[in-house]
């Protein structure tokens, strides 16, 4: 066996990939595991060089810092300090003779990989919050950080029309982008009101450049007279082989629809999300501690130093709290540095760690005022009818989860699941968890899924007798491929 | 200045190297050089590609990111493959995935 790295990282986003180049720069060895094919994450999707982008810029904020940083990760792979491995989807994380094995699955043919470690930097980002409405599994209904990806990475659009809708800040950003790649946005249903922005002006105040961001992505939509209608959601898709209107509906302050304002819109694709939720079924199954956010997700605690409550484990980025690209980053730096001073005794610059701090801190309160503003409200409920699809994989009907609740005494998400198979599907309630658990009445729980992919069964089978954080983890529905 | 029609290639200002051939149902289509499979059917106008277990309902893309599972398609004969993930090669065969993907027993046979 090959000596262990100093530091295997977990995801090369804008947290992890900082955290790799930072921490080699320190002198640590670094195994980099990503599931992209190309570094960069979901921020920083970009396309594949056969597709010959000459100013992929053009979709993106911060592409010179991220290329710089794509820079320092050749010189130091080229160096031999870190290995960098893409197309790697870490499955799970165990414990191994003092020190951590990483059990991963490689390429289409899913090939086993393991790699040993001293310790672990989780920085494996997030996936979208949806909330289900009659006929959101249209064809041309997607995900509108979906719709982001797909352009970001094949240069491609899901329609000539596309209505924006959901919550969050990064609807602003989709509109934009689709905007500028030539689809037409007639609107953007924003679910809801700015006024929470304006009960935290210092905060806002401290973070300029967030300010300027989000005029931006506004002056963008405005001169493509997009029309952006807060207090509102798509209330229904209309459509039967795919989208052809959407229905647009004024909501109360706790999002209930407002009877009577509803209106069609003609389009052939709507994107939509209400924003993100952190991805921690690594670090639940390592037992790393979590806490609810703002928002109504769950997020790691972490320290001052970016650690987890579980020794050995550091994260950053948005598994420790959604908060965007500029906080990943800082969190991936000050987690390097930690982790070279644990591992290594490297001492910290004390100058630069406070900067990094105050950064921090000025990012994550941002974060959580963005947060607050787009935690959705209790009465979106109100726009499911009883035929609609909740769980998109098992296809279970609200109906069928409103039955599960009332006639056999459903109050979580665990229990509805049991009852429908709502949540038990290829997604593993992904999809559908946030919205199974307001319709159960209990809060959302956070994930916990002892394989974070599918795994063909016959690497389960593999596992080393001793894979610990866990018991052997019990077989699943996860379709082999 | 042109007022060529804005495009996600003209955006960026991609000169692609050249495009390729599959076949989806039958049908011949070009993927450009590092496109996944959802690109490629989206560049073509096709939004579904697949059809549920239960209620035989049309689906395609939705994450876009790995995560949901809902483009599941079959290409050459393999089914249960992540469209919004596995890149198009030349010459592949993509067939609408019915079901389960597994032939009859699964309620669905891939065409």
């Amino acid at each position: 066996m090959t000596p262990p790295a100093d530091l295997a990282v977990v995801g090369a986003g804008p947290a992890g990939l900082a955290a790799a180049v930072t921490a080699a720069g320190l002198g640590l060895t670094v195994t980099l595991l990503d599931a992209g094919e190309r570094p960069g994450g979901q921020f920083h999707r970009h396309p594949a060089p056969g597709l010959g982008a000459a100013r992929p810029a053009a979709l993106h904020h911060g592409w010179r810092q991220f290329t710089d940083r794509l820079a320092r990760l050749q010189a130091h792979r080229d160096a031999g300090r870190v290995t960098h491995l893409p197309g790697h989807h870490v499955w799970t994380v165990g414990r191994a003779d003092g020190h951590w094995r990483l059990h991963a699955v490689a390429g289409p043919d899913e090939t086993p990989a393991t790699v040993h470690a001293r310790a672990v930097l989780l920085a494996t980002g997030a996936y979208e919050r949806q909330l289900p409405f009659p006929g959101w599994t249209l064809p041309g209904v997607v995900g509108a950080g979906g719709a982001q990806a797909m352009l970001k990475s094949g240069l491609v659009l899901p329609g000539r029309q596309v209505v924006v809708a959901g919550s969050g800040p990064l609807l602003l950003a989709v509109a934009g982008s689709l905007a500028a790649a030539g689809a037409r946005v007639p609107a953007v249903a924003e679910a809801a009101a700015y006024t929470a922005y304006a009960r935290a002006v210092p905060t806002l105040l401290r973070n300029p450049a967030k300010l300027a961001e989000g005029a931006r992505h506004g002056a963008a939509l405005l001169h493509r007279t997009t029309r952006l209608l807060t207090r509102h959601a798509v209330t229904a898709a209309h459509g039967t082989t795919r989208v052809e209107a959407v229905t647009v509906t004024r909501l109360d302050p706790d999002w209930r629809p407002v009877p009577g304002t509803a209106r069609r819109v003609p389009c052939d694709a709507l994107a939509v999300g209400h924003g993100l939720v952190p991805r921690l079924d690594l670090a639940t199954g390592l037992g790393c501690a979590t806490r609810r956010t703002p928002d109504d997700t769950h997020a790691l605690v972490v320290d001052a130093g970016q650690a987890t409550s579980v020794p050995g484990i550091w994260a950053a980025g948005e598994p420790c709290g959604v908060g965007g690209a500029d906080l990943a980053v800082t969190e991936g730096e000050i987690a390097a540095e930690t982790a070279a001073h644990a591992l290594n005794g490297t001492p910290r610059d004390p100058r630069r760690a406070a900067a990094l701090a105050r950064r921090r801190d000025r990012l994550r309160a941002f974060a959580d005022v963005m947060a607050t503003a787009h935690r959705p409200g209790p009465g979106w409920a109100g726009w499911l009818d009883d035929t609609t699809e909740v769980c998109r994989c098992e296809e279970v009907t609200a109906r069928r989860i409103r039955t599960a609740v009332t006639d056999y005494g459903a109050h979580d998400t665990r229990t509805v699941k049991l009852l429908t198979r709502a949540g038990m599907g290829w997604c593993q309630g992904r999809m559908c968890g946030p919205a199974v658990a307001r319709l159960a009445g209990g809060p959302p729980a956070a994930d916990r899924r002892p394989l974070s992919c599918p795994v063909p069964l016959r690497h389960l089978a593999g596992l080393p007798a001793d894979h610990d954080p866990t018991a052997p983890p019990p077989p699943t529905e996860e379709p082999e491929a | 200045m042109s007022r060529a029609p804005r495009t996600p290639l003209g955006l960026v200002r991609a000169q692609p190297e050249p495009p390729y051939t599959f076949t989806f149902d039958g049908r011949t289509l070009t993927a450009l050089p590092g496109q996944t499979l959802a690109a490629a059917l989206w560049a073509a106008g096709i939004t579904s590609w697949r059809t549920t277990r239960g209620g035989g309902a049309p689906r395609g893309a939705f994450c876009g990111i790995g995560v949901c599972h809902d483009c599941l398609a079959t290409v050459d004969g393999r089914p249960n493959q992540r469209a919004c993930l596995v890149a198009v090669r030349p010459g592949d065969t993509v067939t609408t995935q019915v079901g389960t993907g597994h032939g009859p027993d699964g309620k669905g046979t891939p065409s």
